[in-house]
């Protein structure tokens, strides 16, 4: 008997609310709790047994009163209304207007979870997007349709970063690009940079918002990046779009879903996290990608603040587990004052391997990208060296491995906030600071390349 | 769909009590069997009884369970978790299930709906049929009754159920016939007549039996000279790839597949990515098969729960895969099954075990890890099957450790059932040595028994020359240590020169990237490669005896070549040859230079 309404509730725990005596309720399903002053919160429906039902309560319990708490099962799920209206629009955590704009009107209604994509529907994403960013672009290339997360920490850059890869991607300002931004717990602050950044460089009517803020309630955290997902995926595949999803802060979206777990009284896994966390997050990045005969694609990049700067913590971890690579920014080149701060050993583009080379970017890509790889984790063994013994003590070879190591950090890797590369002009220096290398050293390109591409041994 | 096992009639109903995700509890439930299969709710969701007690049943529902109510009706299907086995797997892709993801792609579009029910091999697709067996024959299980050719490469044997028994009284015309046909009808001693379908169905948790077991004795040769030449796995043999993110655990799998010397190839995608899938769906019906020239999607049979996936259907996918595998082993094949990852699948039994509330053992997961792990290794191995032939299957599951960690229960629960360890290591990873198979942790107990195979093929050094490397290797491992604290100047020249020699095998030899030209590597061009180092190494040995600077005998173009060496397509005979004239001129010279100097002094 969906949309009866039920007086009173048996006990409150947490974020969840115990009903008995329900009938006709579907597991998932969305309900509405009405406090004794009228006013309406969401829920959506836990565990169902003949005893009770579970509903977890979105925007918390607080002020709820047993006796005169009123639910409504809705008898469908979470779902958000989509329509071409929400562009250059900002909502909520719940998909709910907050820009004092109004409803959206018209279009469709989906399941925020989503179903998951038929592997043999998908394409696999082979299209280089050219971020104007040579560690990027060289070392760890951006694919159109690929989920790729920026591993960061407290205080790091990595909010200029998404914007720089936003803007630079060419993503905004053309007809088919849209990007969808989405904030789960953030600052007021981290906001409206994002917000201000984009529609400064940009055209602010390709940009869909969900904002959930750090005072908002912590169970909306759950909905919001599904929400901005659903809308992406919208666009995307309907609408033909080649849509850029920005997620920040899966950390924040992953602490909400172990303070939900805990009050549920679940099992937890490691360090407090629910032991469906990989499968929870999968459930989200899984959701980028191209699919055949579609021309729109979806390309997330999640941003996450990795506690402690510790990258075995179980959030980057799982999410490295499900990511197509991950960008990781370093400490230690920030405070050398290094931008971007990549540390480009950690990072990784796992999608690479069928974008660049030959007929993608140039045919020497794939070899000159490993070279400096090889490179540069031979520096940090030589600067470890050099740490014990002096610098004075190193070889030859050492030495001119520490002088590689400093250009590519100054040359190569720094750049500006606004400069924009193009891959051939990178791939170029890239040459340029290998050949400072002995030869013995250049083992991960072909005796052709060394050839064609170093000066001193062109002739 | 039939039912075959002997589980109680049809016409029973349970009523659902309790849901929480993809674990339902049902009561009513007592004319059910236990590991039944059973409908649950108007979708009619597949699920799986896992435990009973009284009147009440515990089910674990292999499809999303949104939208499900208390009340809903909970229908059997009169058999455990079951799939078909006959014409039409090679070339698949079905889901943990069994349910075949192009025809779901044909009638659902491009997400996965949850109650969607498809059979998993075309009935009405037509092969072409060849009787093996003929009237009057004494038929038992395993005996192949016809033979389908179902690709140009492999026969399909149709072969009687286990427990038939008795004499053939009418056998299946040659010509085109449809899947869904009887090959044949057989009559047992009471004189009961059986007809044997040309696609059967197979409980997925049951072994299937073979003869007997034989001892491993050839290699899986794979293409990949690390794994050839250092850590090599027998046909019939089980491996396992643990490694942190991002090291190398898809691709190495991927390459085994390609390139991996089977007959047939299962590849399951367990709670991993959609686009990997996608990946080897693009690739491998334009790949060659190296040693056949055919197309590998030809050999090759895909299995995907991806990750967002429901996750009770993870835990089934393993089992489905390996079922396949015992069948074409069967057959008289060798079968090579690639399972990405096992971890997704563990954490799967982890996840059910947590709602159902068990008592943990380590780490959240239940008990019964352990026994689940050696089950499934042990349904690896070289066999001779009821039909009287060899068979093999060989077992290669990658591990997902958290944090890269290789104490955690599931990495140590599998090193204690498999016999290849290819540990893979998160720095040479991020200096991007592919593939990033330490050669200081990994090991194989298969090298001794499949050495016999490369001599007799390859070269009759084969062994010899894996053991100087290894040699070399270890010795490095222990300079390595030296050099980090002071540097490699003020070393002896012997040790530099173990030191270089080790840095020749790691870059020329064990560094092999998966996407270009030497992706497979055939077992003689890793010797060659070997060889020319170990030459190498050997004549500079002399020279740095009599006292020559390593300096002189390190730097020369000819010397930066062997790096170089991999870069040569495997027959390029002459490119060897020259390689290894070139360094002998330049040592020979150096020596000679140095006598001159002497002489002079
Ligand atoms: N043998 C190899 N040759 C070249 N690249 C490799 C090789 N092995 C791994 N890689 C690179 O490493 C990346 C990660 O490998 P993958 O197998 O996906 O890791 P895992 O499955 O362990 O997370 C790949 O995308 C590829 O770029
Ligand atoms: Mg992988």
């Amino acid at each position: 008997m969906a949309n009866a309404e039920y007086i009173g509730v048996k006990d409150i725990i947490g974020p969840f609310v115990l009903v008995e005596n329900v009938s006709g309720v579907g597991y998932g399903e969305l309900v509405d709790i009405r406090d004794n002053k009228g006013r309406i919160r969401h829920g959506q429906v836990k565990s169902l047994s003949e005893k009770a039902t579970l509903v977890q309560v979105f925007t918390g319990t607080g002020d709820l009163i047993p006796n005169t708490t009123k639910l409504r099962f809705l008898g469908k799920p979470l779902e958000i209304r989509l329509s071409k209206n929400m562009l250059g629009r900002t909502f909520n955590g719940l998909g709910e207007p907050r820009d004092g704009c109004g409803e959206t009107y018209g279009g469709k209604r989906v399941n925020i979870n989503g179903l998951p994509l038929n592997p043999m529907a998908r394409q696999y994403p082979k299209d280089f997007i050219n971020t104007g960013i040579s560690a990027i672009d060289t070392l760890t290339t951006l694919i159109r349709g690929q989920k790729l997360p920026i591993f960061s920490g407290n205080g790091l850059p990595h909010n200029q970063l998404a914007v720089q890869i936003a803007t630079q991607a060419k993503i905004m300002g053309s007809d088919d690009f849209a990007v969808v931004f989405a904030g789960i717990g953030i600052k007021h602050d981290d906001a409206a940079y994002f917000t201000q950044e984009l529609s400064n460089r940009g055209h602010s009517n390709n940009i869909v918002t969900f904002l959930n803020l750090a005072d908002d309630p912590v169970i909306e955290r759950i909905a919001t990046p599904r929400m901005a997902l659903s809308t992406a995926e919208y666009l995307a595949y309907e609408l033909g779009l080649h849509v850029l999803v920005i997620i920040t802060d899966m950390t924040s979206y992953c602490e909400a879903l172990r303070e939900i777990g805990v009050a549920a009284g679940e099992v937890p896994s490691r360090k407090g996290y629910p032991a469906y966390l990989y499968s929870d997050l999968a459930s989200l990045y899984e959701r980028a990608g191209v699919v055949r005969g579609v021309s729109g694609s979806v390309t997330q990049i999640p941003i996450l603040t990795m506690p402690n700067d510790d990258i075995t913590h179980p959030i980057p971890d799982l999410t490295g587990f499900i990511t197509e690579g991950q960008i990781v920014l370093s400490r230690d080149l920030d405070s050398r004052n290094i931008y971007p701060p990549i540390d480009i050993l950690t990072s990784l583009s796992r999608l690479m391997k069928d974008g660049i080379g030959k007929g993608y970017t140039r045919e020497d890509h794939p070899s000159v990208s490993s070279q400096l790889f090889a490179s540069y984790s031979r520096v940090q063994e030589v600067r470890s060296l050099a740490g014990v013994v002096g610098e004075d003590e190193l070889s030859k070879n050492d030495r001119m491995l520490l002088e590689f190591g400093k250009l590519f950090e100054e040359k190569f890797l720094k750049q500006g906030k606004e400069e924009e590369r193009e891959i051939g002009y990178s791939l170029d220096m890239a040459w340029e600071i290998l050949s400072n290398l002995p030869r013995s050293e250049l083992t991960r390109v072909s005796l052709t390349d060394i050839h064609e591409h170093i000066r001193k041994y062109t002739d | 769909m039939e039912a075959k096992t002997n589980i109680a009639p049809n016409n029973k109903e349970g009523t659902v009590t309790f849901v929480n995700g993809p674990v339902i509890k049902a009561s009513n439930m007592r004319n059910f069997a236990m590991r039944e299969v059973v409908k649950v709710g108007p979708k009619k969701l597949m699920g799986e009884i896992i435990s009973m007690d009284g009147d009440n049943a515990t089910i674990q529902v292999y499809e999303d369970t949104d939208g499900l109510s208390i009340y809903e009706t909970v229908t059997g299907s009169g058999e455990s978790l079951s799939i078909e086995v006959g014409p039409g797997l090679i070339g698949s892709f079905f889901d943990g299930i069994g349910r075949p993801l192009n025809a779901l792609l044909e009638s659902e579009g491009m997400y996965i709906s949850p109650g969607t029910s498809v059979n998993m091999l075309n009935h009405d697709k037509v092969w072409d049929v060849t009787p093996v067996a003929k009237p009057g024959d004494l038929i038992t299980g395993g005996m192949v009754i016809a033979t389908v050719q179902e690709t140009p490469l492999l026969i399909h044997k149709i072969m009687a159920p286990p427990d038939t028994e008795g004499e053939l009284t009418w056998v299946i015309s040659k010509g085109q016939h449809k899947g869904g046909e009887m090959v044949a009808k057989v009559k047992d001693a009471f004189g009961r007549e059986v007809s044997i379908p040309m696609i059967q169905r197979w409980p997925v948790r049951t072994p299937r039996l073979y003869r007997e077991r034989l001892l491993p004795n050839e290699p899986f040769v794979t293409g990949q000279r690390v794994i050839d030449g250092l850590f090599p796995i027998a046909k019939g043999g089980t491996a396992c790839i643990p490694g942190g993110f991002g090291t190398g655990k898809t691709v190495t799998q991927h390459q085994l597949a390609k390139w991996g010397d089977a007959q047939v190839v299962i590849y399951i995608g367990c709670g991993e990515r959609g686009n990997e899938m996608t990946d080897v769906l693009e690739q491998f019906p334009v790949l060659e098969d190296p040693r056949s020239g055919r197309p590998l999607m030809e050999r090759t049979i895909l299995i995907a729960n991806t990750s967002n996936m429901p996750v009770a259907a993870r835990e089934a996918s393993i089992y489905t895969g390996i079922t396949i595998a015992e069948y074409f082993r069967d057959m008289g094949y060798d079968v090579a099954i690639m399972a990405d990852s096992t971890s997704r699948w563990a954490e799967a039994l982890r996840e059910l075990s947590g709602r159902l509330e068990e008592i943990p053992a380590e780490e959240g997961f239940p008990a019964y890890l352990p026994s689940r792990l050696a089950e499934f290794y042990e349904r690896a191995g070289r066999v001779v099957t009821f039909g009287g032939e060899n068979g093999s299957i060989t077992v290669i599951g990658a591990v997902s450790p958290p944090g890269g960690d290789f104490t955690e229960p599931v990495t140590r629960h599998t090193k204690r059932f498999i016999r290849c360890f290819w540990g893979l290591d998160k720095n040479l990873a991020n200096a991007r040595h592919y593939p990033a198979i330490s050669w200081i942790d990994s090991y194989s107990e298969y090298a001794e028994e499949v050495n016999g195979w490369f001599c007799s093929n390859i070269d009759p050094r084969w062994g010899e020359v894996r053991d100087e490397v290894r040699q070399i290797l270890a010795e490095d491992n222990k300079v390595q240590q030296v050099i980090k604290l002071v540097g490699e100047d003020v070393l002896p020249d012997d040790q530099r020169l173990v030191a270089f020699t080790a840095f020749l095998i790691k870059n020329g030899y064990l560094q092999q990237n998966s996407f270009g030209s030497d992706s497979y590597s055939p077992p003689s061009k890793g010797f060659e490669i070997l060889e020319v180092i170990m030459e190498f190494y050997k004549k500079a040995l002399g020279l740095v005896r009599k006292g020559i600077p390593i300096s002189l005998i390190k730097e020369d173009e000819s010397v930066d070549s062997i790096t170089h060496l991999r870069e040569l397509s495997p027959d390029d005979k002459d490119g060897f040859a020259l390689a290894r004239k070139r360094i002998n001129v330049h040592l020979d010279r150096v020596a000679a230079e140095r006598t001159r100097k002497l002489g002079g002094e």
